[in-house]
């Protein structure tokens, strides 16, 4: 394989962008436009409103239970925003079904690792490429050449994809006897072949050591370079400062606080959010 | 026990190993072989060397014409059930639309009069049974699991009770006299008669094979990849860009189209339908076939749905201790089930890893990058 095989397919435009400290003048991909999502009388998210900006690695942090997961099912078309409304590449996806938002450029991984355990890991990752394939029954039935050249696409791009997350050599392998590692990173690969221009990322280091979070970070920053959009939801504090551009803070389901990562950090919001502080010192 | 079940094991996977690591052209001949001896099967000259295995108590060809329709069936309701996951309790429903379609069509006993010839009625009765298995999913496929379990169920029930009370449908009395398929050999003798079952076999196994081809290529496509994805997890499918919902129609659809074929060929053997034939038992057999023989794999249908039949038409004409086993069929059969649950859950040949697909991709890849 050359060397230009060894990048994933993901569109071309924005390659690798020099991140700016301000996000003025720079092209909004998703908008979370005040959205509030009530199950009955329980309001897992509260007039959230934040915007993310081409090319760049937004941190999505809180507590357990601050809504991130909930945050991100609204945006992929789980849950429908009870009010507000969240608009990707400028066009409401609110009520619009789950695999067009993915064919429109958004992509994701699961907190809890979900995967097709008995399919390969080349599988996988070609159902995610076959989300822009158009293959009918009729011309798969009759390996008609439609079928024949994005059936051949679909594998390179798999086998490209696997060597990008780094587990070429588990291929062939049923995912569930992948190691946690590996699924997680071949989630991610899976995520990727959809062509996303948004790549949202659940919780991808939960359970991690140091060094796999490490290596994991290097992925990431691959992934920006890519030209590929990364929206991070993370527990761990340390890795979430080292890898994103900027950073939002939910807190029962409320935007407390967002900004670039030294702001966040120095705010006494997000440190009463995370330790905990006596009622009368927070202001 | 478990020294005989890990001897059974490992013989079984010395067996899919050499056959994966088996050069193409071998493995061909194989194929080819099993073929050859099914096609021979049914003539007195090659199965009186065979033992045991013909059935005593009846034809041997009309018995492997009965089986043959159950393999059909089988590999049918395996791309509902072994590919997408969704369990499908009436089947045979579909076998009906086909069967019953036919039957209007053709047979003078029906209320339309059209007595068109066999082959016209077919075409027709496949189209119609798929529209049946789209408007039996559109609003079915919605629901999941137990609940599409018992709707199908429901449908199956509905069909046999339309075609049981149904004036149209004539009940018990059915539809007589239904033509069989077209052709004659060079003495002007019908080549699809009523004394030799033979021919009929000899066709349905043909048409298997081209099923067989068929469900083997959407199987390896982005068709089967959709629907094992759906099997495996719905969800996570649709967030990957599966249309899910699409592609459950069109399981449906297509485990529709080779019941519908097995209902249409079965009236054109039988020239007699009636609501006797839709037991909801038959539905149940089949089910159990696929899930015998091993859920998901196509070779796996085959050999449950053989086996099952099998089984069953074996234990016709012979007595123990003056007891006709034919009786007790189903008890051997629910025996056997319960066995093969407790001690192969995942069926005789289960849906293996298509890695040897793959095989000379990987040498390629291993030495390239």
């Amino acid at each position: 394989m050359g060397e230009t095989a060894q990048k994933p397919t993901v569109p071309e435009q924005a390659g690798a962008p020099a991140v700016e400290s301000t996000s003025a003048g720079r092209e909004p991909l998703l908008e979370v436009d005040h959205v509030t999502l009530r199950f009955g009388g329980v309001v897992a998210l509260n007039d959230v409103d934040f915007t993310l900006y081409k090319g760049e690695i937004l941190g999505l942090i809180g507590p357990n239970g601050a809504g991130k997961t909930t945050c991100f099912n609204a945006m992929t078309g789980i849950y429908q925003p009870s009010e507000g409304e969240i608009r990707f590449r400028g066009e409401r996806i609110t009520g619009k079904k789950k695999h067009h938002i993915t064919k429109m450029g958004m992509a994701r991984t699961f907190q809890n690792i979900r995967l097709f355990p008995e399919m390969t890991a080349l599988e996988n990752i070609q159902v995610g490429a076959d989300a822009h394939h158009k293959t009918s029954v009729l011309s798969a039935l009759f390996r008609l050449p439609r079928h024949q050249r994005e059936e051949r696409d679909g594998l390179e791009k798999a086998q490209r994809l696997l060597d990008f997350v780094g587990i070429p050599h588990r291929m062939h392998d049923a995912a569930r006897n992948l190691s946690y590692g590996e699924q997680r990173r071949l989630e991610i690969a899976r995520a990727l072949a959809t062509d996303p221009v948004l790549l949202c990322l659940d919780e991808p280091a939960a359970g991690f050591n140091p060094a796999e979070k490490e290596e994991l970070l290097q992925l990431i920053r691959k992934i920006r370079d890519q030209g590929v959009t990364v929206l991070l939801i993370e527990h761990d504090m340390r890795l979430v400062m080292g890898v994103t551009d900027r950073i939002v803070v939910l807190e029962f389901g409320k935007k407390i606080a967002e900004g670039l990562p030294a702001e966040v950090r120095e705010d006494h919001r997000v440190i009463a959010a995370y330790l905990g502080v006596p009622d009368d010192d927070v202001a | 026990m478990t020294s005989v079940r890990e001897w059974i094991d490992s013989g079984r996977h010395a067996v899919s190993e050499r056959w994966h690591d088996a050069p193409r052209w071998m493995r061909w001949a194989v194929i080819a072989a099993v073929i050859v001896f099914f096609y021979a099967l049914p003539n007195r000259e090659f199965y009186q060397w065979l033992g045991p295995i013909p059935t005593t108590g009846s034809n041997f060809g009309q018995v492997l014409f009965t089986i043959s329709i159950y393999v059909l069936l089988a590999v049918g309701l395996n791309i509902v059930v072994g590919f997408a996951g969704l369990l499908d309790l009436g089947y045979f429903g579909f076998f009906a639309v086909g069967a019953y379609t036919v039957a209007v069509l053709t047979s003078p006993s029906s209320d339309l009069k059209t007595l068109w010839p066999w082959l016209l009625a077919l075409p027709l009765a496949l189209v119609l049974t798929m529209v049946s298995g789209v408007m039996l999913g559109t609003p079915t496929l919605r629901l999941r699991g137990d609940y599409l379990a018992i709707v199908t169920l429901g449908f199956a029930e509905m069909i046999r009770v339309a075609a049981t009370s149904s004036e149209f449908l004539k009940g018990q009395r059915g539809f007589n006299q239904i033509p069989h398929p077209p052709g004659s050999y060079s003495d002007g003798k019908p080549i699809f008669g009523v004394l030799d079952p033979r021919p009929y076999y000899w066709l349905v196994l043909t048409l298997i094979i081209l099923v067989v081809l068929g469900v083997r290529n959407l199987n390896r496509s982005r068709v089967g990849r959709a629907w094992i994805s759906i099997r495996e997890d719905e969800d996570a499918a649709q967030l990957m860009g599966v249309p899910t919902f699409k592609f459950k129609l069109w399981a449906f659809a297509s485990g529709a189209f080779i019941g519908g074929l097995a209902g249409a060929l079965f009236a054109g053997k039988q020239n007699f339908v009636s609501s006797q034939n839709l037991e909801l038992l038959n539905s149940i057999i089949i089910l159990a076939a696929v899930i015998l023989g091993g859920s998901g794999n196509i070779v796996g249908a085959i050999v449950g749905g053989g086996l099952v039949a099998y089984m069953i038409e074996r234990f016709r004409g012979i007595e123990f201790f003056g007891i006709e086993l034919y009786e007790y069929r189903f008890m051997f059969f629910g025996l056997v089930l319960v066995i093969m649950m407790i001690f192969r859950p995942q069926g005789l040949i289960p849906n293996r890893r298509r890695a040897a697909e793959f095989k000379d991709r990987r040498k390629e890849v291993t030495v390239g990058g």
